[in-house]
C-alpha cells in the first residue's frame, strides 16, 4: 500500500497515478477483509471501482496527461523536514500512555451495542443496525451530504443553461 | 461515439442482469449478511454505468431515464426521512415502531429494511447521474474544443 | 503501535501529496490517500486480536459475542467510504471545469492567470 501511494504520488503521468492510487484501494479492501471488517471491505471494493472509473473519465483523454516538473533542493528538504516533523509527531501521540493497544479496542459503547443488538432490532448484521437503528441520525446527515456533492456536482457539470445560450446569441 | 466493440456490447447485456440482482440481493440481505444499502446501491450504479460505457448514453438513458434518476434520487432521501418521521408518532425521531418480525428472516428487524432500500435507490440514482453528466459534459467540451481547432 | 505508524506514514504522504504538488489532479489524489490512512485508523482502533466479524449467526454460542470486533468505528467507516466518493466526483467536475476553463492543470499557472 504504502508503495503504491509513492508511485501514485512521484509518477509523472497521470494515469499511472490514478491507477495507483485504485491499487491501494484494493490493498485496503483486503486490509479491511482480514481486520473482521466484511462490510467495509465489500463497500471499499465496490467504492474503488467507481473511483477509477469517475478519475480516469476526468483525467485520461484531456490533452496533457503528463506532469511537466522541475524540482529545486530546497523543495526536496523542507518536504524531507516536513516528513520527519509528522513523523516524530505521530510516534509521540501513539507511544504516549492511555492509548489503547492494537487488538485490544475500549468497548465502552459497543459493547452495549452487541449485547442487546440481536433483542432490540432482531438484525443479525450488528453493524447495520448501528447504522440505521441506533445512530440513524448519522446516517441521515451523512446521506444529506451526499445529496448535497452530487447537487453540487451536477451543478457544476450541467450542459448549456438557457443562460448561457442566450448570452452567446447576445455577442 | 456509439459504444465499445461487438464483443463487449455482448458481454454487457449478458452480465447487466445479474450485476442488477447480486446488488438487490446485497440490499435485501443486509441486515442478516454483510452488505446494506450503500454497497448495493453502488453495484447496481455500477450496472448502469456499466451499460453507459459500453452502449454510450442513449441506451443507459432509456433503460433508466434522467427523470426518473432524479425522482429516485431525491425520493430516496424522502422516504429516509419519512420513515424517521414516522416514529415520532409513537415515540422519538427514528423509533423503531414497525413488527420486528422473526430473526433471521428476510422481513425481520423493523425500519432496517426499507430504510436500506431507500438509501440503495438514492446512492444508485445519484451516482448514475453523476457519472452520466462527467461523460455528457466531457463530450460536448472536447466536440467545442475541436470546433475552436478547426475555426 | 507499529500499524498506527504506518496509518500515520500513508496519512502524511497523502499531506505530503496535497500540499506540495502542483497538478490538481496529484492534489485530489493526495485527499483520496488520506481518506484511506483515516478509514484503516478507525478500522484498526476496533480490531480486537483473534475477533470475528460482527454477524450473528443462528446457532452461536454466546460466548463469540465477546470475540467480536468492535461494529461502532465500521459503521462509521462505511458511511465515510460513500462520502469520499461523493466529495470526490464534486473535486473531478470542479477539476473539469477548471480545464476547460483555463486548459491546463498546473495550479501555477492557473492562479497566475486570473483577472
Amino acid at each position: 500500500m504504502i508503495v503504491g501511494s509513492i508511485v501514485a504520488i512521484e509518477t509523472r503521468n497521470l494515469l499511472s497515478a490514478v491507477i495507483s492510487v485504485a491499487a491501494v484501494g484494493f490493498a485496503l479492501s483486503v486490509a479491511f477483509l482480514f481486520l473482521g471488517a466484511p462490510d467495509i471491505a465489500i463497500t471499499q471494493l465496490v467504492v474503488e471501482v467507481l473511483v477509477l472509473i469517475i478519475l480516469i473519465r476526468g483525467t485520461i483523454l484531456l490533452d496533457n496527461t503528463a506532469v511537466e516538473s522541475h524540482r529545486d533542493t530546497l523543495a526536496v528538504v523542507t518536504s524531507l523536514i516536513f516528513f520527519g516533523l509528522v513523523l516524530g509527531f505521530g510516534a509521540m501521540i501513539f507511544g504516549g500512555r492511555g492509548f489503547p493497544e492494537f487488538g485490544e479496542p475500549v468497548m465502552r459503547v459497543s459493547r452495549v451495542y452487541v449485547h442487546t443488538g440481536l433483542p432490540a432490532t432482531h438484525c443479525a448484521n450488528i453493524v447495520t443496525s448501528v447504522i440505521l437503528d441506533f445512530r440513524a441520525y448519522d446516517t441521515m446527515g451523512e446521506a444529506t451530504v451526499l445529496f448535497t456533492s452530487i447537487l453540487g456536482a451536477l451543478a457544476l457539470l450541467r450542459r448549456d443553461g438557457k443562460k448561457k445560450e442566450g448570452e452567446v446569441v447576445a455577442a | 461515439m456509439k459504444g465499445m466493440t461487438v464483443i463487449v456490447k455482448t458481454i454487457t447485456d449478458f452480465v447487466v442482469g445479474f450485476i442488477v440482482v447480486f446488488g438487490a440481493y446485497i440490499v435485501l440481505y443486509g441486515h442478516l449478511t454483510p452488505g446494506g444499502g450503500f454497497a448495493g446501491g453502488v453495484i447496481i450504479a455500477c450496472a448502469f454505468i456499466l451499460t453507459m460505457l459500453a452502449h454510450g448514453k442513449d441506451v443507459a438513458f432509456s433503460k433508466l431515464p434522467e427523470k426518473v434518476a432524479h425522482v429516485a434520487d431525491s425520493g430516496g432521501a424522502l422516504v429516509f426521512l419519512l420513515i424517521g418521521w414516522f416514529g415520532v408518532t409513537v415515540g422519538f425521531f427514528f423509533m423503531n415502531t414497525f413488527g420486528r418480525g422473526e430473526v433471521f428472516r428476510l422481513l425481520s428487524s423493523g425500519m432496517i429494511l426499507p430504510l436500506n432500500i431507500a438509501i440503495a435507490f438514492k446512492v444508485a440514482s445519484s451516482l448514475f447521474l453523476v457519472f452520466s453528466a462527467l461523460a455528457i459534459f466531457r463530450r460536448r467540451s472536447f466536440r467545442a474544443m475541436i470546433e475552436d481547432e478547426l475555426a | 503501535m507499529t500499524v498506527y505508524f504506518l496509518c500515520i506514514v500513508l496519512l502524511t504522504m497523502g499531506l505530503y501529496c496535497l500540499v506540495a504538488k502542483k497538478n490538481i489532479v496529484k492534489k485530489v489524489l493526495g485527499i483520496v490517500i488520506m481518506d484511506y490512512a483515516v478509514n484503516l485508523y478507525l478500522i484498526i482502533v476496533g480490531y480486537k486480536s483473534g475477533g470475528v466479524a460482527p454477524i450473528i449467526e443462528p446457532d452461536m454460542p454466546a460466548a463469540t459475542l465477546e470475540r467480536f470486533v468492535d461494529p461502532l468505528p465500521q459503521a462509521m467507516v462505511l458511511t465515510s467510504i460513500v462520502i469520499g466518493l461523493g466529495v470526490l466526483s464534486l473535486m473531478v467536475a470542479m477539476c473539469i471545469r477548471l480545464y476547460e476553463k483555463h486548459g491546463t492543470f498546473d495550479m501555477s499557472v492557473i492562479s497566475k492567470l486570473r483577472g
